[in-house]
C-alpha cells in the first residue's frame, strides 16, 4: 500500500517539475498578495507586526487554493484518472498520494518562503520560527479539504470560483489557529495549544478527506 | 402484521410522493398562519415591555426562531443527502436540494434579524462574535451547496455531489463553532454576552415558540412545494408527469 502512494508521489513530483512554472507562479501570487498589504495599509511596523500572521495565513490558503484545480484536472481529461479508479488497489490511497504531492509542490515552498516575508513585517525571530512550523503542520491540511473541492468541481462549469466557495468556509478552523499560533507567540502566550489543535485538524484532513475525495471523484468519472 | 405498517418506501417514488405532498402543503400552510398569528399576536399584544431592552426586543420573535431553523434544516439536509447516497432514492436528493433555499433564507433572516436587534442593544449592527460569526460562515456553507448544485447540469450527478458536500460539511461545523468560539475569547473580551439574558417571561417564551412553530410549519411547506417544482422538472419524461400535466392526451389526435 505505501508503494502505492510512493508511487504516485513520484509520478505526480515528476509531473510538476516538468511544468516548474505552475509551482514558481502560485508562489510569486503569494509573494505578490502579501506585499500588496503594507502598500494598502501604510508602513507602521507596529501595525504591521498586529497584522501579519494574518495577513500570511490568507496569503497561504489563497495560495494553496490557486493550485488545487489542476490536482485532478490533467489526469481527468487524458483518461489516467479513470485508469486509476479502475485499478485493484483503494481510490483513497491514491488521492492521499496525490494530496501529499501536492503539499510538497504547494504548501512546502509556501512554509519555507513565509519566513523571509515574515521580515518584512518585522516578526521577530521566534515568531518566525513558528510562522514556518504552524504552516508546516497546517497546509496538509488544506491540501487535503482541497482535494474534496477539486474532486466535487471536476469538469463543472466555472469551477475554479465555485472552488473558492465550498473550500475556503471549510478552511476557516485552519486560518484561526495557524494565525492564532504566530499571534499567541508575538503576545507572549506561547503556541503550543494551537500547534497541537492545527496538528489534529491535519491529521484529521489526511485521514478522511482521501476517502471523502474518492467517492467524489466516482460521482465525477460516472 | 404488513398491512398494519404504513409502507414507507412507498413514498419513496417521486410518482407516490407527488399527491401526497400536494395534499400536505395546504394544512402546513394553515398551521403556519394559525401559529404565525397566534405567536405575532403574543409577541406583540401580549408579552409585556422587556424592562432592559424596551420595545426593541420583540425582534427576537423573528430572530430565534429563524436561528434555530437555519441550524435544524442544514442538519435535515444533511440527513437527506447520506439517506440518498445510501439508499440511492431519487427523492432524497430533490428534497435536500429544495431544502437548501430555505435554509439560506433562515440563515439570512436571522443575520439580518441580528443586525436591526443589535444596533440598538449594542449600539453596532455586527460584532464579530462566535455566533454571529458561525451564523455567517453557515450561510457560506448553505451558498456553497447551492451553487454546486446549480452549476452542475446532471440531475443525478448535481444531487450526489452535493450530498457529499452537505455531510462534509455538517462534519465540519462543531469543528468551525468550536475554532471560532476559541478564537472569540482570544481575540475579544466579553464586551457583549448573549449568554446572560435576563431569564424570559413566561408569554414571551409562549411567543417565541409558537413563532418557531410556525417557521417551523412554512419550512415543511415551502420545502414540499419546491420538491414538488423540482420532481416536476427532472421526471417531465415520464408517463406519470405527462398524465399529469396533459389530462386528455389522447384526444388531441
Amino acid at each position: 500500500m505505501l508503494t502505492l502512494v510512493r508511487a504516485v508521489i513520484g509520478r505526480d513530483l515528476r509531473l510538476a517539475m516538468r511544468r516548474q512554472a505552475d509551482i514558481v507562479s502560485a508562489l510569486f501570487f503569494f509573494i505578490i498578495v502579501v506585499s500588496l498589504f503594507p502598500l494598502g495599509i501604510g508602513p507602521e511596523p507596529d501595525l504591521l507586526r498586529k497584522l501579519a500572521p494574518g495577513v500570511l495565513w490568507v496569503a497561504a490558503l489563497l495560495a494553496t487554493m490557486l493550485s488545487l484545480p489542476r490536482l485532478f484536472a490533467d489526469d481527468h481529461r487524458d483518461g489516467t484518472l479513470e485508469q486509476l479508479a479502475l485499478a485493484p488497489q483503494p481510490l483513497g490511497l491514491v488521492v492521499l498520494g496525490k494530496v501529499l504531492a501536492h503539499w510538497l509542490v504547494s504548501g512546502l515552498p509556501l512554509a519555507l518562503l513565509a519566513p523571509v516575508l515574515g521580515l518584512q513585517f518585522d516578526l521577530d525571530s521566534e515568531a518566525l520560527w513558528v510562522l514556518t512550523g504552524a504552516l508546516l503542520i497546517g497546509t496538509p491540511a488544506l491540501s487535503g479539504i482541497g482535494a474534496i473541492g477539486a474532486a466535487l468541481t471536476l469538469g463543472v462549469r466555472g469551477g475554479g470560483v465555485l472552488l473558492s466557495l465550498l473550500v475556503l468556509p471549510l478552511y476557516i478552523p485552519v486560518l484561526i489557529f495557524g494565525a492564532g499560533a504566530v499571534d499567541a507567540t508575538v503576545t507572549g502566550m506561547g503556541p503550543q495549544a494551537h500547534l497541537s489543535l492545527l496538528g489534529a485538524l491535519a491529521l484529521g484532513g489526511l485521514f478522511f478527506a482521501p476517502w471523502a475525495t474518492a467517492a467524489a471523484l466516482r460521482i465525477a468519472l460516472e | 402484521m404488513s398491512n398494519r405498517l404504513i409502507n414507507w418506501f412507498k413514498y419513496a417514488s417521486p410518482q407516490s410522493f407527488y399527491p401526497l405532498a400536494g395534499k400536505l402543503i395546504p394544512w402546513f400552510w394553515a398551521l403556519a398562519a394559525v401559529f404565525g398569528i397566534a405567536g405575532l399576536y403574543i409577541g406583540f399584544l401580549v408579552a409585556p415591555i422587556d424592562a432592559q431592552q424596551g420595545e426593541g426586543y420583540r425582534i427576537i420573535f423573528l430572530h430565534v426562531p429563524t436561528s434555530w431553523m437555519s441550524m435544524f434544516i442544514y442538519l435535515v439536509m444533511a440527513f437527506w443527502a447520506g439517506l440518498g447516497l445510501a439508499f440511492n432514492t431519487r427523492l432524497s436528493g430533490m428534497m435536500a436540494q429544495a431544502l437548501a433555499p430555505t435554509g439560506a433564507l433562515m440563515a439570512f433572516l436571522s443575520l439580518w434579524t441580528g443586525a436591526l436587534w443589535g444596533k440598538p442593544m449594542w449600539g453596532t449592527w455586527w460584532v464579530w462574535d462566535a455566533r454571529l460569526t458561525s451564523e455567517l460562515i453557515l450561510l457560506f456553507l448553505y451558498i456553497g451547496f447551492i451553487a454546486l448544485q446549480a452549476a452542475i447540469d446532471d440531475p443525478r450527478r448535481a444531487d450526489k455531489a452535493g450530498a457529499i458536500l452537505a455531510l462534509v460539511g455538517v462534519v465540519n461545523i462543531p469543528i468551525i463553532y468550536f475554532s471560532v468560539k476559541w478564537w472569540n475569547t482570544l481575540h475579544q473580551g466579553a464586551s457583549v454576552s448573549l449568554t446572560k439574558a435576563p431569564s424570559m417571561a413566561q408569554t414571551m417564551l409562549w411567543g417565541m415558540l409558537l413563532c418557531a412553530l410556525a417557521c417551523w410549519m412554512y419550512s415543511i411547506a415551502v420545502a414540499l412545494m419546491r420538491a414538488r417544482s423540482i420532481m416536476l422538472e427532472r421526471e417531465r419524461h415520464t408517463e406519470w408527469v405527462r398524465a399529469l400535466l396533459d389530462p386528455q392526451p389522447a384526444g388531441k389526435e
